[in-house]
C-alpha cells in the first residue's frame, strides 16, 4: 500500500472531483426541471400527454444510462446534435435522473389528501392553482428524501461519462493508474472522494428535512 | 333578478358507477334564503348528490341550476374549467373532514380565496377574514395553524373560509359527523347564525334534531331516490313512508 502515492495524487483527484460535482449539479438542475414537467404530465387531463409522460419514464428507466449516453453523444451528430462530452453527459444524466425523480414527485403528490384538492376546487381554484398553491407545497416536504436518494445515484453515475472522455474523478483515476501501475491506491482515493461528495448530498438532504420539520412543528 | 327563481334546482339527476346507479333521477329545489336538509342512511346517495351540485362529482344526466345559471353546461376543456371555477366561487362548501390547508395559518386559509380569485387587496382580505373569525368565535386564532385547533374550531374556520368568498349558497356535507359529540354544538351554533341571516343552505346531515330545528324543508333519501320530503316536523314526527319510519326509529332513539 503506497500511502505516499495516495497523498501525492490527492490534490489532483480533489480537482477532478470538482468536475464530478459540477456534472452532478448541472444534471440535477436539468433533472429537476424534467422531473417536474414529467410529473405534471402524468397528472394531465389530456390523455396523450399522460401517455407520453408514462412512455418517457418507461424508456428512461428501462434502458441503461450508458446506452442513453452513447445514443446522445455518438448518435446525436447524425441528427445534428453535436455536443461536447461534458454537455452530452449533463444532458443525458439530467434526462435520465429526471425520469426517476418524476416518480418520487408523483408519489408525493398522490400522498397529499384528496380533500385538499376538493377544498381548493370548491373555492373556485383551477387545476393549476390547486397544484401550485396547495398540493405541491405539501408534497414538497414528502419528496425531499426520494429526490435526495436519486441525487446520490446521480452523483455516482457521473462516473459513466468517463467513457466519452470527460476527465472527471474516474477518468482521472484511470490516467493515474496508467502512469503509476497502482490501481488499488488510485481507485481507493477516487472512492473516498465519491464518499465525500455523497456525504455532502446526504447532509444537505438532512438539513432540508430539518427545515421542513421545523416548519411542520411550528404548524403542529 | 327574479325573486321566484330558486337558488338551486336539480332536475332528474342521475349518476352511475359502472352498472350501479347511485342517484336515480333526483329533483330538488332550494328556494332563495331557505334551508333544505337531506337525511338518510349511509350509502343513500345524499353526499354524492350534494357534491354533484358543484360538480366535485360528475353526474351521468340531468340538469343542475344555480340562481338561473346552468352549472353543468355542456362545455369542454378550458371553457368548461373557466365556467365551473366561476360557478364554484358562488357556492360555499363545508366538508366532513374540514379540509383546511395545513401549511397555511387560519387567516391565510380564509384570505387566499378572496385575494387570488376575487382580487381583494391583502388588507381588505385580512379585514374580511378577521370579521369572519370574530363571527365564528375564533378572533384570537388567526395566526394559528390548523393542526393546533380542535375539530370544532377547524370546522368553524372552514365555514369562515367558505363565507369569505361571499357565496350565494352554502353546502354542508356532514359538517358535524367527524366531531366529538361535545364539539358539535359550537358548529351548529354558527350554522344557526347563518340561518338567522337568511343564507341559503343545503345541509346533508345525520343529525335529525338539528335538521328539524333549522330546516324549512327536509328530504329523506334512500337507495338513490328521494323517498319522502316535506315539512321537517311532519317528516320527522309523522312520516308517511315505511322506509322513513324505519330509518327514523333507528336514529331518533339513540
Amino acid at each position: 500500500m503506497d500511502f505516499q502515492l495516495m497523498g501525492q495524487i490527492l490534490p489532483f483527484m480533489a480537482e477532478a472531483s470538482l468536475l464530478t460535482v459540477s456534472l452532478t449539479v448541472y444534471s440535477l438542475v436539468i433533472g429537476l426541471f424534467v422531473a417536474m414537467i414529467v410529473a405534471m404530465g402524468r397528472f394531465s387531463s389530456v390523455k396523450p400527454i399522460r401517455w407520453v409522460a408514462t412512455a418517457y419514464v418507461s424508456i428512461m428507466r428501462g434502458t441503461p444510462l450508458l446506452v442513453q449516453l452513447f445514443i446522445i453523444f455518438f448518435g446525436g451528430p447524425q441528427f445534428g446534435l453535436d455536443l461536447k462530452p461534458f454537455s452530452a453527459g449533463v444532458l443525458t444524466m439530467g434526462l435520465n435522473i429526471g425520469a426517476y425523480m418524476s416518480e418520487g414527485i408523483k408519489g408525493s403528490i398522490i400522498a397529499v389528501d384528496k380533500g385538499q384538492t376538493e377544498a381548493s376546487r370548491s373555492l373556485g381554484f383551477g387545476r393549476f392553482d390547486t397544484m401550485r398553491l396547495f398540493i405541491f407545497p405539501q408534497a414538497a416536504a414528502l419528496m425531499i428524501r426520494s429526490l435526495g436518494v436519486n441525487t446520490v445515484i446521480l452523483a455516482k453515475s457521473t462516473a459513466l461519462v468517463s467513457t466519452i472522455g470527460v476527465v472527471e474523478l474516474t477518468y482521472s483515476a484511470q490516467r493515474f493508474v496508467t502512469s503509476t501501475y497502482k490501481p488499488f491506491e488510485v481507485f481507493a482515493v477516487a472512492g473516498a472522494a465519491y464518499i465525500v461528495i455523497v456525504g455532502a448530498i446526504l447532509l444537505t438532504v438532512r438539513g432540508l428535512e430539518h427545515l421542513f420539520d421545523a416548519h411542520r412543528k411550528a404548524a403542529a | 333578478m327574479n325573486q321566484q327563481k330558486p337558488m338551486i334546482e336539480l332536475r332528474q339527476i342521475r349518476k352511475s358507477y359502472g352498472s350501479h346507479e347511485v342517484l336515480k333521477g333526483i329533483d330538488l329545489v332550494v328556494p332563495r334564503g331557505k334551508i333544505v336538509s337531506i337525511i338518510g342512511p349511509s350509502g343513500s346517495g345524499k353526499s354524492t348528490l350534494l357534491r354533484s351540485i358543484n360538480m366535485l362529482e360528475e353526474t351521468s344526466s340531468g340538469e343542475i341550476w344555480l340562481d338561473g345559471q346552468q352549472v353543468n353546461r355542456p362545455l369542454k376543456g378550458r371553457v368548461f374549467e373557466k365556467h365551473i371555477n366561476h360557478i364554484r366561487q358562488e357556492m360555499g362548501m363545508v366538508f366532513q373532514q374540514f379540509n383546511l390547508f395545513p401549511h397555511l395559518t387560519v387567516l391565510q386559509n380564509i384570505m387566499i380565496g378572496p385575494m387570488r380569485l376575487k382580487g381583494l387587496t391583502k388588507t381588505a382580505a385580512r379585514d374580511r377574514a378577521n370579521a369572519l373569525l370574530a363571527k365564528v368565535g375564533l378572533a384570537d386564532k388567526g395566526q394559528a395553524y390548523p393542526a393546533r385547533l380542535s375539530g370544532g374550531q377547524k370546522q368553524r374556520v372552514a365555514i369562515a373560509r367558505a363565507l369569505a368568498m361571499q357565496p350565494k349558497v352554502m353546502l354542508f356535507d356532514e359538517a358535524t359527523s367527524a366531531l366529538d359529540p361535545e364539539l358539535v354544538e359550537e358548529v351548529n351554533q354558527v350554522m344557526k347564525q347563518l340561518v338567522s341571516e337568511h343564507m341559503t343552505m343545503l345541509i346533508v346531515t345525520h343529525e335529525m334534531r338539528f335538521a328539524a330545528e333549522v330546516s324549512d324543508h327536509v328530504l329523506f333519501m334512500d337507495g338513490g331516490v328521494v323517498v319522502e320530503q316535506g315539512d321537517p316536523r311532519q317528516i320527522l314526527s309523522n312520516p308517511i313512508e315505511e322506509r322513513t319510519r324505519v330509518f327514523l326509529r333507528k336514529h331518533l332513539s339513540n
